[in-house]
């Protein structure tokens, strides 16, 4: 199922020519994507390469262009309401209410995702034992780890049962066993029901592992695109996908964007975390 | 959304002692003491009597005027984005953290009127009355809490919505019928409580709970309309916030 996504295999998600700008400022420029349905696939880049503008169009929350995404074929421009049936989507930050017991935050999720009333109880057991916290369920969010915390909040966006998950930098600021830990969930959930998953990540060794095909992001544009043997042995031979990122990223440094706000964003995640 | 509050509300009530202490503190300290120099014409109503449902609707503004900060917190916590990639719509959402602001109140509520009670306030016993101040209480939460949300939408920083609620807060409390009859105040003063709901919201209070004439019909009028436009402007605004 990972990569090598042939024409015959239904897309997932269709960017063409992807763009927004806040202000003067072009976030995303000319972003053309195919995620096939059922693969694993990673966007990558810098802070402030215009990752997460391109998921927030993806997921409605900002106002695309009619022809700009489509989602299960679905144009996200005119089919919002249904393009989010179809998405769960776990947040950069750390989004799980601490003053609710675990069960409590994903009931409430089953809720707002319309999950039928004679169903929830079912699908909220099922989604909390797979995430590994069927015991914690009754312990409020603020006495979890943060690994915990993350794969609550796994389990808000699969309550839904989602055919797309889409993950903003699902392990920032985690250690490396609650980091195994997140992706052995949502590679068992994607073993079991074939869903799509969208994920951002800063931890190569991750996109390298996990992820069927890679797109690298910088200035706003897609600069390379493959799966990671591809994009490794494309370089040369032997190259880590670290130095593939610096290869095609390197010239960074003299870059002003607002860098500022996307590392103080991260900071805040990964302090909460202690 | 609601029910959400309550769940944190039985988790932590702390929050719950603390916010009653203001209200008290204005019912024992300015009532009693202004009972006593009876500076505040309300004819044959004890000052005591006059001042409870004002109080009430006082300290339900005071939660309400400040329940955007949530929303902001919201944002920053990327909470507020999770809940609008959710198919529920936008007005439902803002409903029903309007609501739950309004559970809050009514928490608060209970306490000052056990309090006004042991005070002496002569409270009414009719259960349709007191049906008729949950509902009033709800309905000025709600509009109060997505006023809230709007300057929210509008602010886009916690800081700037803590000045903005500051301002205005002092301004909608004392520019109404809280602490004193209208027929007191200057004329522009009275213009500002014409136009200003909680005026509505005391009116109505008053008239259920003491017994004062009151506009009962208007009143409610004024807080559905006040409710229902606050929660399309909330609405709308929301989403700008998570861009």
């Amino acid at each position: 199922m990972n990569g090598e996504s042939g024409p015959a295999e239904r897309q997932a998600i269709t960017c063409r020519g992807l763009r927004h700008a806040f202000g003067d400022k072009v976030a995303v420029d000319g972003v053309d994507l195919d995620v096939a349905e059922g693969e694993i696939f990673g966007l990558l880049g810098p802070n402030g390469a215009g990752k997460t503008t391109t998921i927030r169009l993806i997921t409605t929350l900002l106002p695309a262009q009619p022809g700009m995404v489509e989602v299960f074929g679905l144009d996200v421009a005119s089919h919002r309401m249904a393009v989010r049936r179809t998405i769960g989507y776990l947040p950069q930050q750390l989004s799980a209410d601490a003053a609710l017991t675990g069960r409590e935050n994903v009931e409430l999720f089953a809720r707002l995702f319309d999950v039928p009333r004679r169903q929830r109880r079912e699908r909220v057991e099922e989604v909390l034992a797979a995430v590994g916290l069927a015991d914690a369920a009754e312990r409020r969010a603020q006495t979890y780890s943060g690994g915990m915390i993350r794969r609550l909040e796994l389990a808000q966006a699969l309550v839904s049962a989602p055919r797309l998950l889409i993950l903003d930098e699902p392990t920032i600021g985690l250690d490396p066993v609650a980091r195994d830990g997140v992706w052995e969930r949502i590679q068992e959930v994607r073993r079991a029901t074939g869903m799509t998953v969208l994920v951002t990540t800063h931890y190569m060794d991750e996109a390298d592992q996990h992820c069927g095909r890679i797109a690298l992001m910088h200035r706003g544009r897609v600069q390379a695109l493959g799966t990671p043997s591809e994009l490794k042995s494309g370089l040369e031979p032997g190259a880590t996908l670290e130095e593939v990122f610096r290869a095609y990223t390197g010239d960074r440094l003299d870059e002003p964007g607002d860098g500022f706000r996307d590392a103080r964003r991260t900071r805040r995640t990964a302090g909460r975390l202690g | 959304m609601c029910i959400v509050e309550l769940q944190k509300m039985r988790h932590d009530r702390t929050e719950l002692y603390t916010r009653a202490i203001q209200p008290a503190l204005w019912l024992l300290i300015f009532g009693e003491t202004f009972s006593r120099i009876r500076a505040i014409p309300t004819g044959k109503v004890p000052y005591l009597d006059y001042l409870a449902p004002g109080i009430l609707a006082q300290s339900a503004l005071f939660i309400a005027i400040f329940y955007g900060i949530q929303i902001i917190w919201e944002r920053d916590a990327g909470v507020l984005a999770k809940l609008l990639v959710t198919p529920t719509p936008r007005a439902a959402l803002v409903t029903g953290k309007a609501f739950a602001a309004g559970v809050r109140s009514l928490a608060q509520a209970v306490a000052i009127l056990v309090l006004s009670a042991i005070l002496g306030v002569a409270l009414t016993v009719n259960p349709l009355r007191w049906l008729g101040v949950i509902v009033v209480v709800m309905l000025g939460t709600a509009f109060f809490s997505c006023l809230s949300m709007t300057i929210a939408g509008l602010a886009m920083s916690r800081d700037r919505l803590m000045g903005i609620g500051q301002a205005i807060t002092m301004p909608l409390f004392f520019g109404s019928n809280a602490l004193y009859p209208v027929g007191l105040m200057p004329g522009w003063l009275q213009a500002i409580s014409h136009v200003n709901p909680l005026s509505y919201e005391v009116d109505a209070l008053r008239n259920l709970l003491i017994g004062t004439p009151g506009h009962l019909l208007l009143d409610f009028g004024v807080l559905v309309v006040a409710a229902i436009a606050g929660i399309t402007a909330a609405s709308a605004l929301l989403g700008r916030l998570v861009r």
